[in-house]
C-alpha cells in the first residue's frame, strides 16, 4: 500500500508538492484540534446526574478568533498558491527557448506531433508518433494540446502535469523534467468506452540520447516524405 | 424585532375535519406531511438503487479480473459471462452519481424535510400552495422512473458522467449512448421543474405564514437553511434547465451549442453546469447543517452557540456559492487568470463553514450531552464533514489541483461531504423526526449499532481514497491495472470494496428498523426528545392541519437549560406569564 505522492520528476512538481505538504500540515493540525476537541467535549460534558448544561448563547471574542484565524490562513494560502499558479500557467511564465511539441488526443489515443528537422511546429516536415511521447530531461518543453472529438485530459502523475484537451481549442502547457525514466500518460477525463485504456508511453531521455533519437526520427520522417 | 412580529402573523385558515378517501389522503394528497412522507419512501428506494450501483462499480474496481457474483442475472448488454462490460461500467458511474445527487440526497433533504418541517415548525396549517406541492412530488416520481427506465433501453443508460461534459454527452457517436442520454436529459429537466415548484412554495410559506411571534431570528436554524436552500434552487435550477434544453437540441436537432465543429464551445456547458452545480453542492449541505444544528443543541441541552453568526454563515455560504463555480474548471482550459479569482473566492467560502463547525463545538462545550442515535449521527456529521472541508482546501489551491484533479482524492472529498456530511445528517434526521412522522420510535439500540457500523465502514471505504488519490489514481476508470503506477494500489482497492459492501449491508439494518418500527415501535409521546421547536408541541403524529389553533411564539428555538426553570427545555410557544426567562437579544 503506497499512500503518498509518487516520485516527482519535474521542476513545477517541486512547488506543487511543497504546497501540498504545507496544506497537509495546516489542515493536519486543524484536523487534530477539531477531532480531539469533539471527543474531549463528548467525554467531559456527557450527561451526569446533578449537572445542568451551561446556559449561554455564545461568546463574541471566541467567535471573532475562530473567524479571523481561518480567514487569515485562507488569504495567505490564496496568495501563496496564486504565485505558484502564475509561475506555472500564466502566459508570461512560458519559456522562450522551449521545444514545442503538439499533442492531439482522440478516442482513445495520444498522437504526438514533433517538428521536423527545421524544429518548427506546424509545417510539412512535422512527424507524428502514436502513443509515445519522448523528450529530453533538463530542458523546458511546451505542449500544444488539442483534441479531435471529445474532452480528454493529459495527465502524467510523475511530472505533476494535468490539462484537459478540449476540441476546438489549442491549449499550451509547459514543464521541465528533472529525472529521466519511463512514465505513462493517463487520460484523466471520462471520454467514452475506451477511456480506461487511453494511455501512452512517456520516455524522458538524457539530452544526448534524445538528440540521437530525434535525428533518427527526422531521418525516418524525411525518408518517409521522400517515398 | 417588534415590528416584524406584526408582519409575520399567520394567515388564518379554518381547519376542516372531514373524512377523506384513501386515494385523496395518501396518494393524491395535498397535506404537506403526507407529501413529505411520499418523498421519504420514494427517495429511500432511490438511495438503495444508488447504493447498489456503487457496490457494483466497487466490485469491478476491487476485483477487475473476476466475474461479478450474480452478474449473470443482468442483461447481456451489461455483462459478458458475468464480467461487467466497460460500457456498463461508465453507465454505473454516471447513474450512481445521478441517483445519489438528484434522486436521493437532494430530495431527501429538501423534498422530505422542507415539506414536512416548514409548516409545522413555523406554526401554520400547510404550505402556501398545496396543489403545486402535490404536482412537485408527482413530477419528481416521474423523473426518477424515467431515469431508472434508461437502464433497459437500447444502448443502455447515459455513460457521460453525472456532470455530462459535452461533447461526450452531446454526440451519440462519441458516447455510444443515444436513447439513454436523451432520457437522462428529459428526466433531469422534469426533476428541475419539480424542484422549482418546491422552491417557490417553501419561500412563499416561510415569508408569509410564520405564526404570530415567529420573527426571523426566532426561526429554527433548519428553517433558515431550508429557506436559503430554496432560494439557491430558484436561482440555479433554471440555468441547468436551459443548458439541458441546449444539450437536448445538440443531441436530437443537430444544433451545435457545445460542439466545436460548427462554432460551438464545449466549455460553455461546463460554465452553465457548474453555475448550477456549485450552488447545488450547497443545496446538498445547508439543510444537513440545519438538521445538525437542531440535534446538537437538543442533544447537548444547550442553546446553539452563536445563533446569529450561524444564520449569517448560511447566508454568506449561499452568496459566495454563486461565484466559485470555476474551481471545478481549473484544468479545463479556462483562462488561467480566471483561475486566480475563483481560487480566492473558494478559499474564502471555507471561512463560514469553519465558523459553523466551531459553533457546533461551542454548543457541545459545557453541555449535558445525551447520546441518543440522532445525536451520534449529528456528531458523526461534524467529525466527517470537517475532514471533507479540510480536503477541500487542497483542491481549492489551484496548483495542487493540477495534480489531484480527477483523482480519487476528489472522490474521497465529495463522499466525506455528501455521505459523511449530508447522509449522516439525514440519518440523524430520520431517527429524530421519525416519531413525529409515524407516532412511534425507532429502536435506539439498533440505531446505535447502525451508527457504529456506518461510521466504521464509511471510513474504511472513503479514507483510503485519499491515499490512492495522492498516488494519482484517476476517477471513472474501469480498470486501474492498465497503468503501472496504479497496480500497487490493488490491495487498497480491495479494502475499499469490502468497506463499500459493509456500508451497503449496514443500510439493511436501518431499513429493518425503519419498517419494523412503523408497526411495532414503541409509541411516541408528543415530545420524546424534550425539544423546543413547535412541531413537538403538537401530537405525534401531527394531525391534518397540524394545529387546532395557531400557536403564538414567545421564545427562540434553543432555550435549553434555562437557569430559572426546573426542566431543561422551554417550548417556543410556552406562555411567558408561566415562565419568565431573561430574554436574550
Amino acid at each position: 500500500m503506497d499512500w503518498s505522492l509518487p516520485l516527482n520528476a519535474s521542476t513545477q512538481g517541486v512547488h506543487i508538492d511543497n504546497l501540498f505538504w504545507l496544506i497537509f500540515w495546516i489542515t493536519g493540525v486543524a484536523f487534530v484540534l477539531v477531532e480531539v476537541g469533539i471527543l474531549w467535549f463528548l467525554w467531559r460534558y456527557r450527561a451526569r446526574d446533578g449537572h445542568k448544561a451551561k446556559y449561554t448563547h455564545g461568546h463574541m471574542g471566541a467567535e471573532i478568533v475562530w473567524t479571523a484565524v481561518p480567514a487569515i490562513t485562507m488569504v495567505f494560502l490564496g496568495i501563496y498558491s496564486g504565485m505558484i499558479w502564475a509561475d506555472i500557467r500564466s502566459p508570461d511564465s512560458f519559456p522562450d527557448d522551449a521545444m514545442t511539441i503538439g499533442v492531439v488526443a482522440k478516442q482513445f489515443e495520444w498522437n504526438v506531433i514533433y517538428p521536423g528537422a527545421d524544429r518548427v511546429l506546424g509545417n510539412d516536415d512535422d512527424f507524428t508518433i502514436r502513443n509515445r511521447f519522448e523528450f529530453p530531461v533538463g530542458e523546458p518543453v511546451i505542449v500544444r494540446l488539442e483534441s479531435e472529438d471529445v474532452i480528454h485530459s493529459f495527465f502524467v502523475p510523475e511530472l505533476r502535469v494535468k490539462q484537459d484537451a478540449v476540441p476546438g481549442m489549442t491549449i499550451p502547457i509547459w514543464f521541465e523534467a528533472t529525472e529521466t525514466g519511463e512514465f505513462q500518460i493517463a487520460c484523466a477525463e471520462l471520454c467514452g468506452l475506451g477511456h480506461y485504456r487511453m494511455r501512452a508511453r512517456v520516455v524522458v531521455h538524457e539530452a544526448d540520447a534524445f538528440d540521437v533519437w530525434y535525428d533518427e526520427q527526422t531521418g525516418v520522417a524525411l525518408d518517409a516524405a521522400a517515398e | 424585532m417588534a415590528t416584524m412580529t406584526s408582519e409575520s402573523s399567520g394567515i388564518p385558515v379554518r381547519v376542516e375535519e372531514h373524512p377523506q378517501s384513501f386515494i385523496k389522503k395518501y396518494i393524491f394528497s395535498t397535506d404537506h406531511k403526507v407529501i413529505g412522507i411520499q418523498f421519504l419512501f420514494t427517495c429511500l428506494f432511490f438511495l438503495a438503487v444508488g447504493g447498489l450501483l456503487a457496490v457494483m462499480l466497487r466490485f469491478q474496481l476491487g476485483f477487475p479480473d473476476q466475474p461479478m457474483p450474480g452478474g449473470n442475472l443482468l442483461p447481456e448488454a451489461m455483462v459478458a459471462d458475468g464480467y461487467i462490460l466497460p460500457e456498463f461500467y461508465n453507465s454505473l458511474v454516471t447513474m450512481h452519481g445521478t441517483f445519489m445527487v438528484f434522486f436521493a440526497i437532494m430530495p431527501l433533504l429538501v423534498g422530505v424535510y422542507a415539506n414536512y418541517l416548514i409548516p409545522v415548525q413555523i406554526g401554520t396549517h400547510d404550505m402556501a400552495f398545496p396543489r403545486l406541492n402535490m404536482i412537485s412530488y408527482w413530477m419528481f416520481l416521474v423523473s426518477g422512473l424515467v431515469m431508472l427506465s434508461s437502464f433497459w433501453v437500447i444502448g443502455g443508460a447515459s455513460a457521460a458522467g453525472w456532470t455530462q461534459y459535452a461533447p461526450l454527452s452531446a454526440s451519440p457517436e462519441a458516447s455510444g449512448v443515444s436513447t439513454g442520454q436523451i432520457l437522462w436529459i428529459l428526466s433531469i429537466a422534469i426533476f428541475g421543474f419539480s424542484s422549482l415548484l418546491g422552491s417557490i412554495n417553501y419561500i412563499t410559506t416561510v415569508i408569509n405564514q410564520r405564526a404570530p411571534g415567529m420573527t426571523w431570528f426566532r426561526l429554527p436554524l433548519v428553517i433558515w437553511a431550508l429557506f436559503i436552500t430554496a432560494i439557491l434552487g430558484l436561482l440555479a435550477i433554471p440555468v441547468l434547465t436551459a443548458a439541458l434544453i441546449m444539450l437536448l437540441f445538440d443531441q436530437t436537432l443537430g444544433t451545435t451549442f457545445f460542439l466545436p465543429t460548427e462554432g460551438g464551445q464545449p466549455l460553455l456547458w461546463q460554465h452553465l453546469f457548474w453555475f448550477f452545480g456549485h450552488p447545488e453542492v450547497y443545496i446538498l449541505i445547508l439543510p444537513a447543517m440545519g438538521f445538525v444544528s437542531e440535534i446538537i443543541a437538543n442533544g447537548s441541552r444547550k442553546p446553539i452557540f452563536g445563533y446569529k453568526s450561524m444564520v449569517f454563515a448560511i447566508i454568506s455560504i449561499a452568496l459566495l456559492g454563486f461565484i466559485v463555480w470555476g474551481h471545478h474548471m481549473f484544468q479545463s482550459g479556462m483562462n488561467p487568470a480566471l483561475g486566480m479569482s475563483f481560487m480566492i473566492s473558494t478559499l474564502i467560502i471555507a471561512v463560514p463553514s469553519a465558523i459553523k463547525v466551531f459553533n457546533w463545538m461551542g454548543t457541545m462545550w459545557g453541555g449535558s450531552i445525551r447520546f441518543h442515535t440522532p445525536m451520534l449521527f449529528a456528531v458523526g456529521f461534524v467529525m466527517l464533514f470537517a475532514i471533507g472541508g479540510f480536503s477541500g482546501i487542497f483542491m481549492a489551491s489551484s496548483p495542487v489541483d493540477i495534480y489531484i484533479h480527477d483523482t480519487y482524492f476528489i472522490v474521497a472529498h465529495i463522499h466525506y461531504v455528501l455521505f459523511g456530511g449530508s447522509l449522516f445528517a439525514l440519518y440523524a434526521a430520520f431517527y429524530f423526526w421519525y416519531p413525529k412522522m409515524f407516532g412511534r420510535m425507532m429502536s435506539d439500540k439498533l440505531g446505535k449499532i447502525h451508527f457504529w457500523l456506518t461510521f466504521v465502514f464509511f471510513n474504511i471505504t472513503f479514507f483510503p481514497m485519499h491515499g490512492i488519490g495522492m498516488g494519482g489514481m484517476i476517477r471513472r476508470t474501469y480498470d486501474p491495472n492498465q497503468y503501472e503506477l496504479f497496480q500497487g494500489m490493488q490491495d487498497t482497492n480491495i479494502l475499499i470494496t469490502i468497506g463499500a459492501i459493509g456500508l451497503f449491508l449496514s443500510g439493511f439494518l436501518f431499513a429493518w428498523n425503519f419498517f419494523w418500527s412503523l408497526k411495532h415501535g414503541e409509541k411516541a409521546s408528543a415530545n420524546p426528545w424534550n425539544a423546543n421547536t413547535l412541531e413537538w408541541q403538537t401530537p405525534s403524529p401531527a394531525k391534518h392541519g397540524n394545529w387546532e389553533e395557531i400557536p403564538v411564539v414567545y421564545h427562540g428555538p434553543y432555550e435549553y437549560s434555562h437557569p430559572d426553570m426546573d426542566k431543561d427545555w422551554l417550548a417556543q410557544n410556552e406562555r411567558p406569564d408561566i415562565v419568565s426567562p431573561a430574554h436574550h437579544s
